[in-house]
């Protein structure tokens, strides 16, 4: 019997490892190391945005235009740890297009300015109005007439919980 | 110079209360354990009014209605999305953390560059505070031990709640006060022993001959006095598998019947092995145990537990949940009253490990399929969507949690409502 060299049949069979197939190693840039874990392990339910069947022998002329998958999640949420969902209640904010039961989503790292819809902290409850800032004053405007402005002094100043980014709203 | 730093969140349970209820902001606030028992989490105004860490509700009863304290049941798939949001957050600013507990991480500095360490951390501190609403504390030091007292320093005397150590030369000053006990992994048995051999502060253990702490005490305690003086023997460790999966809680109330005790043990099987599944092991064996209420010295008392070994590791709930039902049964003792029983799944090997057994056949292959299309569809539709009827469905056993706040991340039905 020969020493050294390969062994044939030696080692663990193929197939037994956690993919229950062969594998192959590949190289891959550091850089990209946490990405490709990611796609590996991800089991989503996205949508290809150009699909078609597969005819033999002749490629399909959109395979080149595959854009990769719809992603609400990627769409809606730019920074995930910092978003939130709540739910709206009441009419206050029915001319900025938010319905009561409507689910909005907060993202609380974006910086409130002028102009901004946001959910801010008024007596101890949350609430959602317009951030409207001038020279003096800071009120959160309604956006229905029946109303009003909740209007903040100088010296009182207004805790913004988190900016609404978009509303979901049933039809 | 590489450092490590501690991040660490302020009074956590509480902390996560307060983001979605400001009307807690500056009130006493306490979180109780499982079951409503003990205070596992107080503000800082809770603090003042002398309310113990861990102490059990009821001998506070007074203090609470007085004052009038604000009680919640603890809601733990609310606080661990928060724990993983926070945890999340502090990786994309240092790739390699160790999570040590649900809210706290350490962090080694070698992994990041920093311009100026300490305008750095209180700059991530601002943002991760704005993104998830909760309070942090950061303690940098040469060595993991020295960064836990940073940390405490930073919670309780700094206005950034960022502290190095390193960089103000008081850590002399800072240990000469501090109690051996209240170092990072010292027990109270530890702690008896080292007043004994003449050590009682921080600092005396700092300057004391290592190798007479090691004869005398452990090795251990011997790395503690090398970390104290600057000298790293501590690592951040990487997530390994876990290598023992239990699952216990108290029941609501006491339990008589066997009927109960049985659903209840089958609803924590059933849990312990879906994390088993998750962290793609099995078990080679199991240990169930019951009993009574240790509080109630005035009633007979009960306490006993079982192990099993299987032919071959398993991670199907169906085996399991037989075996452990089978360990309680010859468990049980008639005339007594149950306040606790549990699980937990031994010597875990990972699942793709595969032993022929003489008198076993194998056809686990089927059996891994069934799980995971149980899991998956657990997964997709929500927990407990599938379960197994040996787990009752009343649940007359479950746990009391009469003040838990709304689960406002992770359950649609319970988002939080604006006006």
């Amino acid at each position: 019997m020969p020493r050294g060299g390969a062994r044939l049949g030696a080692g663990r069979p193929k197939g037994q490892g956690k993919y229950r197939e062969p594998t192959k190693p590949i190289r891959i840039p550091e850089s990209l190391l946490g990405e490709v874990i990611e796609l590996i392990s991800t089991e989503g339910y996205s949508l290809p945005l150009y699909s078609c069947a597969v005819q033999a022998g002749f490629p399909s002329p959109a395979d080149d235009h595959i854009e990769g998958k719809l992603d609400l999640n990627k769409y809606l949420i730019k920074h995930p740890t910092a978003t939130f969902f709540v739910r709206a209640a009441g009419d206050s904010m029915v001319n900025a297009g938010i319905h009561s039961g409507d689910i909005l989503v907060v993202d609380r790292s974006i910086e409130a300015k002028h102009g901004k819809i946001v959910i801010a902290a008024v007596d101890g409850q949350l609430t959602v109005k317009r951030l409207h800032k001038s020279k003096k004053d800071t009120y959160l405007m309604p956006e229905n007439n029946d109303f009003e402005p909740i209007k903040f002094e100088e010296d009182n100043e207004v805790i913004i919980w988190g900016v609404v980014t978009n509303v979901l709203h049933q039809v | 110079m590489k450092k490590f730093i501690l991040a660490d969140c302020n009074n956590f349970y509480v902390s996560c209360e307060r983001v979605f209820n400001p009307l807690l902001d500056k009130k006493p606030v306490v979180v109780l354990s499982n079951n409503d028992g003990c205070i596992v989490s107080r503000s800082d105004e809770a603090k003042k009014l002398g309310i113990p860490m861990g102490a059990p509700l009821y001998q506070q009863k007074d203090v609470v209605e007085k004052n009038k304290v604000y009680v919640f049941s603890s809601n733990y798939q609310f606080y661990g999305d928060m724990s993983d949001r926070v945890m999340e957050s502090l990786e994309m600013f240092a790739p390699k953390l160790e999570i040590y507990s649900i809210d706290e991480a350490f962090i080694k500095t070698n992994t990041i560059s920093f311009d100026d360490i300490f305008k750095d951390v209180v700059n991530i501190r601002k943002k991760i505070i704005k993104w998830t609403g909760i309070p942090m504390s950061f303690g940098i030091a040469p060595t993991k031990t020295l960064s836990k007292i940073a940390n405490h320093i930073a919670k309780k005397r700094t206005y950034e709640g960022v502290f190095d150590i390193s960089e103000n030369n008081v850590a002399n000053d800072i240990m000469r006060n501090l109690p051996v006990e209240e170092l990072w992994g010292i027990s109270n048995k530890w702690g008896k022993k080292l007043r004994h051999l003449g050590v009682s502060t921080a600092l005396e253990l700092k300057n004391s001959n290592a190798k007479f702490i090691r004869k005398h005490t452990s090795v251990l305690l011997e790395r503690m006095v090398y970390e104290l003086r600057g000298m790293p023997c501590l690592d951040i460790e990487s997530i390994s598998p876990k290598k023992n999966i239990m699952s216990s809680k108290s029941f609501g109330t006491s339990i008589a019947e066997i009927e109960p005790i049985l659903e209840a043990l089958s609803s924590y099987a059933a849990r312990a092995c879906e994390k088993l599944r998750k962290q793609n092991s099995k078990a080679s064996g199991i240990y169930v145990f019951i009993r009574t209420n240790p509080f109630h010295q005035n009633k007979p008392q009960y306490k006993n537990g079982h192990a099993l070994n299987f032919d071959l590791p398993t991670s199907d709930s169906r085996v399991i949940l037989c075996a452990a039902r089978r360990l309680m049964r010859g468990l049980y003792r008639k005339g007594h009253k149950y306040h606790k029983c549990g699980i937990m799944l031994l010597d875990l090997v990972p699942d793709n490990y595969k032993q022929a057994h003489f008198f076993s056949t194998n056809d686990s292959e089927d059996q891994n399929n069934f799980m995971k299309t149980v899991d998956r569809i657990n997964n997709y539709m929500g927990p407990q969507t599938l379960f197994y009827l040996s787990q009752g469905i009343s649940k007359e056993w479950k746990m009391k949690c009469e003040n838990r706040s709304n689960r406002y991340t992770t359950k649609w039905s319970e988002l939080l409502e604006v006006n």
